[in-house]
């Protein structure tokens, strides 16, 4: 064991970048939450962002048109569960699951010609002084773009939520779907907005992985980051701030793990793979345990009566 | 009054199957208070839907001011002066008092300042009300407050209330009528809907009846008595219920310093509750809904257990018996919320029939289901109640709130139980259904049932019950006779207004 090999400015660094897939798509996922719908499918609309986005970066040499592509794909496919659930008016949790299902399938047949290929490299910013800093400007202020943008989103989602009017509405959209229908808001809009919003962010998540963290395509590579998501959206209590906390408690974790799995730790490898999970999930309980609960309509469909 | 505000021509609107609204006309002047009255299904909400733009006419025409006003949405609606405040209170729980203001406005000022205009007017008007407070923990006549509030805020012209006074105890209601006569002494129109014909009477200048979709006369309600304009809704004269005279039996039914914690974390905990109903007595329990009536109710039909002793069925302990086991002794119960507690909504009405007459209409044998005799048994009570419904497979969600309250109440009434205990009866039901339901219920206790009615209609408990209780945040009052009891002395028993102060203008 030689816990010395484990360098936490490389920790630090690579937590940020393992949290970025999760933290895109769990804000993505609040957003369609606090609007009231749960859209299950966050895992398809991932994958199907990541194969897009990767594909587009090969076939153009540019990584930002990929994560452009992996927005529009991730939000196409989360059109398919706008269909089903706002206006077909389905069942929000099966067409979820089916949207998973078919995010995952598509992907397979979209990757087939893909596998084994390196995309393009996603340059890191180099922001003048800033990433000059010593110790904190190579951890914190030598990322790529889209990692920045994540936290942009999150700071974003917070202030449009507890600032604006849109973000009131929206929330009163999730909170009471009847009442505000009544006071003559456009639910159905207002939560394809969301849902679409939702999409693009999952789709970007994606993206990130095939692009950034893993460099290639294999299928199924999301591997789960999507229910991961899910639940964290639920365990932040559907608050953006929390939401970051808890990727980069998750993604902070695993990467910690990974190192101490290196370092050749005398616990059972079985556990070290479980921790990020357990110590995610203990830590936001224990900060859920305020009053703070589900938007009133979440899940609930609208069918518009008069 | 003087110079017409809106005017309704030959407004029509009609649903598959059914016309809403069949050319209804009539004004509304500035500063008059309007009412607009009828039965369930009469086509009042429809109507008022129209003016706000939530729903469009068939045909016809509206002159506000002498233009023409056909507004796409409530928006449109809002921003020519029409305002609103809802049967069912259409608020945010999660969101603050503002916030909800805000989101009824066209253009909220800042937070602050919004605030600081809600402490103003909510004083002006004597309603006070914390602006940061958050919805879900006011009580019904604080919520009120916040939509009528949110209605003043935008200065209207016309003022729309649907049902406003069901949920409040008579002194709020003293409070809502000062603040009203005031709006409209201001110059405000109000049209007031209500099926509280005392009410109409003493606050509104003008009637606009309906039934069944159509204009079916006006009228001066200070000048027409109430039983006139409620024939006039229903459209045949009224039946009131009678009673036989009445042999007060032994003690059927006691509870002895009852304390019971409610299972609900938002409900009221029963506190130290004794009462004791006869036979062949009607014992009335009044109060503003949640301060304890759902938990009375499921502490008598055996939902929450309690002490044996403490609940006594002809002097038996039974308050460690389950439901079923007392519905076999003679106890039964019909609690208020009709679709999912008294009945199950996606069920038939001949299973809903057996899930709670098996025991006493022996629907059932070692386990096996007797579909027909259970059949046969719901037909007799879509007979015996007038419930209206093509038949008994059908779906108990498909019948109207007020049908089901009929087969609800229906069902246990020809149980032959020998305690009956309901609560709210007549909600949602029509003028002479009402009238039935009671008259079954007088009937039952002249064959020396007794029951137990809780309602949050005073009138209807004034009319029916020997005694009279309220509860007020868990607590039962000491039981009074009915004969002799003042408006006053039951707003008292009810808890006051609640901490209310009325308005000082």
């Amino acid at each position: 064991m030689d816990l010395s090999q484990i360098n936490p400015i490389l920790l630090v660094a690579s937590l940020m970048v393992a949290a970025t897939p999760i933290l895109l798509a769990a804000i993505g996922e609040l957003v369609v939450e606090r609007a009231g719908v749960l859209n299950l499918g966050v895992e398809g609309m991932m994958i199907t962002g990541a194969i897009c986005g990767f594909a587009v970066a090969v076939e153009t040499g540019s990584p930002w048109l990929g994560f452009l592509a992996a927005a529009i794909g991730g939000a196409a496919l989360s059109f398919l569960f706008v269909i089903l659930t706002q206006f077909a008016l389905a069942n929000q949790v099966a067409s979820g699951l089916a949207l998973t299902l078919f995010g995952l399938g598509l992907s397979s047949l979209l990757g087939q010609s893909y596998v084994g290929i390196k995309p393009p490299p996603t340059p890191d910013l180099h922001i003048p002084l800033l990433s000059d800093i010593p110790i904190l400007g190579p951890v914190v202020f030598s990322h790529d773009l889209i990692l920045y943008l994540g936290i942009a989103i999150v700071a974003g989602v917070w202030a449009l939520l507890k600032f604006t009017r849109a973000g009131l509405i929206m929330r009163a959209v999730g909170e009471n779907h009847d009442a505000a229908h009544a006071l003559g808001y456009k639910v159905v809009r207002i939560r394809v907005m969301a849902i679409l919003f939702g999409g693009a962010c999952a789709g970007l998540g994606g993206a990130y992985i095939s692009l950034v963290r893993v460099p290639q395509w294999t299928e199924g590579m999301t591997a789960g980051v999507g229910w991961i998501a899910l639940a964290l959206v639920v365990f932040a209590s559907w608050k953006p701030w929390r939401v970051l906390l808890g990727a980069y408690l998750f993604g902070g974790i695993t990467v910690l793990q990974l190192n101490l799995q290196a370092a050749g730790v005398a616990i059972p490898v079985e556990y070290l793979a479980m921790s990020p999970y357990v110590i995610t999930i203990v830590v936001l309980v224990i900060l859920s345990a305020d009053k703070s609960r589900a938007p009133g309509s979440l899940g609930r469909i609208f069918h518009a009566t008069s | 009054m003087s110079d017409i505000l809106l005017s309704l021509k030959g407004l029509t609107k009609a649903y598959p199957g059914v016309v809403a609204n069949d050319n209804v006309s009539f004004d509304i002047g500035t500063g008059e208070v309007h009412a607009l009255l009828g039965e369930n299904g009469a086509g009042k909400s429809t109507l008022v839907k129209m003016i706000y733009g939530l729903v469009k006419p068939d045909s016809g025409t509206m002159t506000l001011r002498g233009k023409a006003f056909a507004p796409a949405e409530p928006r449109a609606a809002r921003a020519d002066g029409i305002a609103m405040v809802f049967q069912h209170f259409s608020l945010f729980d999660a969101l603050n008092v503002a916030e909800n203001i805000a989101l009824g406005m066209e253009n909220p000022p800042p937070m602050r300042d919004l605030a600081a205009r809600i402490r103003e007017v909510s004083e002006t008007y004597g309603l006070p009300l914390d602006p940061y407070r958050t919805v879900g923990d006011l009580s019904a006549g604080e919520r009120q407050r916040v939509e009528i509030i949110r209605c003043l805020l935008q200065d209207p012209k016309l003022l729309i209330m649907d049902e406003p006074t069901s949920v409040l105890t008579p002194q709020e209601v003293e409070i809502l009528f000062k603040t009203l006569r005031k709006l409209s002494a201001e110059g405000t129109a109000i049209l007031y809907i209500s099926h509280k014909l005392e009410e109409i009477r003493a606050l509104c200048d003008h009637a606009t009846v309906l039934r069944l979709g159509k204009n079916v006369g006006e009228c001066v309600p200070a000048e027409t008595s109430a039983r006139d304009m409620a024939e006039l809704m229903v459209g045949t004269a009224l039946k009131t219920p009678t009673r036989a005279g009445r042999d007060m039996g032994d003690v059927a039914l006691e509870i002895v310093s009852l304390d019971a914690k409610s299972p609900s974390a938002f409900g009221t905990s029963l506190k130290s509750v004794s009462l004791s109903v006869r036979k062949g007595e009607v014992l009335g329990i009044g109060g503003v809904a949640g301060n304890g009536q759902d938990e009375l109710l499921a502490v008598l039909s055996g939902e929450i257990l309690t002490a044996p002793g403490s609940v006594k069925l002809h002097g038996r302990p039974i308050g460690q018996t389950g439901p079923t086991a007392r519905r076999g002794i003679g106890l039964l119960t019909a609690p208020e919320e009709r679709l999912g507690h008294a009945a199950a909504p996606d069920m038939s009405l001949t299973e809903n029939a057996m899930l709670t007459g098996s025991v006493r209409e022996n629907l059932e044998s070692r386990g096996f289901l007797k579909w027909r005799t259970a059949q046969g048994f719901a037909e007799k009570i879509i007979e015996a109640f007038d419930v209206r419904t093509p038949g008994p497979n059908n779906a108990a969600r498909s019948l109207s709130g007020g049908n089901l309250q009929k087969f609800v109440i229906g069902r246990e009434v020809l149980q032959r139980p020998e305690v009956l205990v309901v609560n709210q009866p007549t909600w949602g039901v029509d003028a002479s259904a009402a009238a039935a339901i009671r008259q079954a219920i007088l009937d039952l206790v002249a064959k020396g049932a007794a029951v137990i009615c809780i309602s949050q209609d005073l009138d209807e408990l004034m009319e029916i019950s020997d005694r009279f209780a309220a509860l007020n945040e868990g607590r039962l009052s000491e039981p009074r006779p009915t004969t002799g009891l003042t408006v006053e002395e039951i707003g008292l028993m009810m808890g006051g207004a609640h901490g209310m102060e009325v308005a000082h203008v």
